[in-house]
């Protein structure tokens, strides 16, 4: 029983030495941390992600406490308002960014861009890109293994099995750029996010001739020049025989779409413009006919 | 026997198909296309447009730096075109295209095939030679040559080896120069001597071509070609490797990148090398045909051409006879070669052979699991653990990778082939290589910077 006291006593009596010790030590070594990081983290979505371009929730928000001007700093998973609120929060003024989404940039779906070789590595886009283009004659076109589909952290990718090509979902988007990194060929492009989920963009990225894109794919862009012409907010530029719509001067008006030869060009949650019978030039076709006739007799 | 002291496997080497097909000329093709690019370093300037007329040897592309290559008309005709067409990899690359009218050479490059062995050149004149015949690694890697003749003045070449192994299964390309070119190859040699100040040089041949070794052995005591010696080594994979083949011969080890062979006294040609060095030097040739097996266990026939550079390779497959359904068409051999997608693709500089494989025999097995049985680690002749490299590779942890020496792969496969769990080791390990690669070179610039 002797024993048993003694030994309730000795660990009592240490134990109460130590916690005073490590009273002091904690006293005296404590790192002043500004508790407004703490809450400013919980107010963050807390996804670790790295869309901002820190490592992690922590790190953003200890950036944000401690920097006097914080417009550079955005997290595109939390969006505008919940920016807003934290910059509130701590008394300074948000950057203003509208919402994003990642937009894949290729329709050589399997029907389109056939297969002309096959393929039995390891089931990686980055490992294709280091052998050679790919399973289809475009050298710019989607691979389909999925490294972005990985990537995602959100769940927004997905692969088609039918068309071979990944899909976003505008909704699980966070437009945290993970994708944008591991794509190895460069086809997705954080664009910017319309109402509605509403999208239009350019579905191709090959830089080759009309004449080589036409052999490879059927929805490619060939670089006509079609669309830069009658788009009326000067939003199409092209550069190496690629059309490209700028979303800033973009008003969503379509009629890009209904000229482009191919079909390149992909809107989303929209209807195309009812295609008008082209009046002038079935007027012109049968006067000429007229005319034809008119000399036989 | 000697060999490299680790690592290594023993494929079947399969050159009974080819090997005694003796070169024969290939006929001219009636266009070629020579990428701007067909070695290590900065893409050359093309310095022709179209509607030149051009001979052939007439230097089409200026070579960019010092780390690059000229590069030169093979046939001679009419220049139709100057632009992107696929490689092998269908990849698009900058090409001259030729339509050939006649065969017309340059006037000043000597055709006579008379053997002229003396030179009385300095080492500074046969490197302008060389660099000007555009003269890059025959082997397969491309490396222009004459970067590796400039022998740094705070280091010395202490021995020439010359590359004679050939350990790729299939290829017989250099087998054939060492049976029917062999005066070509020891007088390339003895230039080469010349050009880095050495008296000894090693010709390195696996113990599987005993007859090339007798061949080249027996010339040599027949014309005094001094200093040359013809060393028999164990049959290996991968002892044509740079840095196994010094291993082998001399017992050093090369450091590991950026250290150059020559830190250890040693420079390494290709066979192939050496006989288009000795007609740049002695010829005036400029590097514009070589050698090139075309084999396979179920072609109609194999062949070893004597080809023009800028042949698109169709032509050759079409000569072999392709069989019926699926084929997995490399350039080069199973080991290091890769697969041909487009078949419009030119006939290039490091292209040693075109080998046919059936889709059976080209089929990969299921990947399974690894069972951490370590025959990668026993296999990599640069003593990686390959298994390990694989993962931090797949994982992206790429600082890790480097710890573990991921720039040190040579690439050679052997990892790959002797797994039993058919994992692809090396596919991963190749992306980890290039990511350390470019984050040590972007270190350096940044280092440089400062």
């Amino acid at each position: 029983m002797n024993e048993l006291l003694l030994t309730v006593l000795t660990l009592s009596v240490l134990g109460a030495l130590l916690a005073v010790i490590l009273y002091f030590v904690a006293q005296k070594f404590r790192v002043d941390e500004d508790p407004r990081i703490d809450d400013v983290e919980k107010m963050l979505p807390g996804a670790n992600c790295g869309g901002c371009g820190f490592a992690g929730c922590r790190a953003m928000s200890e950036a944000l406490v401690k920097r006097d001007n914080i417009s550079a700093l955005f997290c595109p998973v939390a969006g505008g308002d919940t920016m807003k609120s934290i910059a509130n929060f701590l008394g300074k003024t948000a950057a203003e960014k509208s919402p994003m989404v990642a937009t894949m940039r290729c329709g050589g779906s399997c029907q389109k861009r056939p297969k002309v070789n096959h393929y039995d590595g390891a089931l990686s886009c980055a490992v294709v890109n280091t052998f050679y283009v790919g399973e289809s004659a475009c050298a710019f076109g989607c691979i389909g293994y999925g490294d972005c589909v990985q990537a995602c952290k959100f769940g927004a990718l997905s692969l088609n099995p039918e068309t071979g090509l990944v899909e976003v979902d505008p909704d699980k988007c966070t437009a945290c750029g993970a994708c944008v990194k591991a794509c190895p060929k460069g086809l997705f492009e954080l664009r910017k996010k319309w109402p509605k989920n509403r999208a239009i963009y350019v579905a191709c990225r090959s830089k080759n001739r009309g004449a080589v894109v036409m052999k490879a794919c059927k929805a490619g862009c060939i670089g006509c020049g079609k669309c830069e012409k009658v788009c009326q907010f000067g939003a199409i530029t092209i550069d190496n025989f690629l059309a490209y719509i700028d979303p800033e001067k973009c008003k969503l008006c379509r009629k890009c779409v209904n000229e482009c030869p191919t079909g390149a060009i992909h809107i989303v949650n929209m209807e195309p413009l009812a295609k008008e019978p082209k009046e002038s030039a079935s007027k012109g076709a049968a006067n000429q006919k007229s005319a034809e006739t008119a000399k036989n007799e | 026997m000697r060999t490299f002291p680790i690592g290594g496997i023993h494929p079947s080497d399969n050159k009974e198909w080819s090997k005694d097909k003796a070169i024969e000329t290939l006929e001219l093709p009636s266009e070629v296309y020579i990428p701007m690019i067909q070695h290590i370093g900065a893409p050359s300037t093309p310095i022709v447009k179209k509607g030149d007329k051009v001979l052939t040897g007439q230097l089409i592309g200026q070579s960019v730096g010092f780390v690059s290559a000229n590069i030169h008309a093979s046939v001679s005709g009419t220049v139709t075109s100057v632009d992107a067409y696929p490689n092998g990899q269908g990849q698009r690359r900058i090409m001259v295209v030729i339509k050939r009218e006649g065969d017309e050479w340059v006037e000043s490059i000597d055709r006579s095939t008379e053997l002229k062995r003396e030179c009385t050149l300095t080492s500074e004149q046969i490197i302008a030679k060389v660099k000007d015949a555009g003269i890059v690694g025959l082997g397969g890697a491309q490396f222009p040559t004459h970067v590796k003749l400039s022998v740094p003045n705070d280091q010395k070449a202490e021995v020439l080896i010359i590359n004679g192994v050939e350990c790729e299964p299939y290829l017989t390309s250099d087998y054939r120069n060492m049976i029917e070119r062999a005066e070509l190859i020891l007088t390339g040699v003895e230039i080469l001597m010349r050009a880095i100040n050495v008296n000894r040089a090693v010709i390195g041949v696996e113990n599987n071509k005993p007859d090339a070794i007798a061949h080249l052995r027996d010339i040599i005591a027949k014309n005094n070609y001094r200093g040359i010696e013809v060393m028999p080594l164990k049959v290996r994979y991968p002892q044509g490797g740079e840095k196994q083949l010094i291993a082998a011969v001399t017992g050093r080890q090369v450091p590991p990148p950026p250290a150059l062979p020559i830190s250890v006294g040693a420079v390494v040609c290709n066979i192939s090398t050496a006989i288009a060095v000795y007609e740049a030097v002695q010829k005036n040739k400029p590097l514009i045909e070589r050698v090139v097996t075309i084999t396979g266990k179920e072609l109609k026939s194999t062949h070893n051409y004597l080809a023009r550079f800028g042949t698109p390779v169709h032509e050759l497959f079409e000569l072999a006879g392709i069989p019926e359904g699926d084929v997995k068409l490399l350039n080069g051999g199973p080991m290091m070669g890769r697969a041909i997608v487009d078949v419009s693709a030119p006939l290039i500089k490091g292209c040693s052979g075109l080998t046919v494989l059936s889709g059976k025999e080209a089929a990969r097995g299921k990947e399974l699991q690894c069972i951490k049985c370590a025959k990668c680690v026993e296999a990599c002749p640069m003593g990686l653990e390959p298994y390990l490299l694989s993962k931090l590779a797949k994982l992206q942890k790429w600082d890790m990778a480097e710890a573990h020496n991921t720039a040190d792969c040579i690439e050679c496969g052997c990892c790959s082939y002797t797994c039993p769990s058919y994992l692809p080791l090396l596919d991963y390990i190749r992306i980890g290589k290039q990511t350390v690669m470019t984050n040590i070179r972007a270190r350096a610039a940044a280092a440089n910077k400062k």
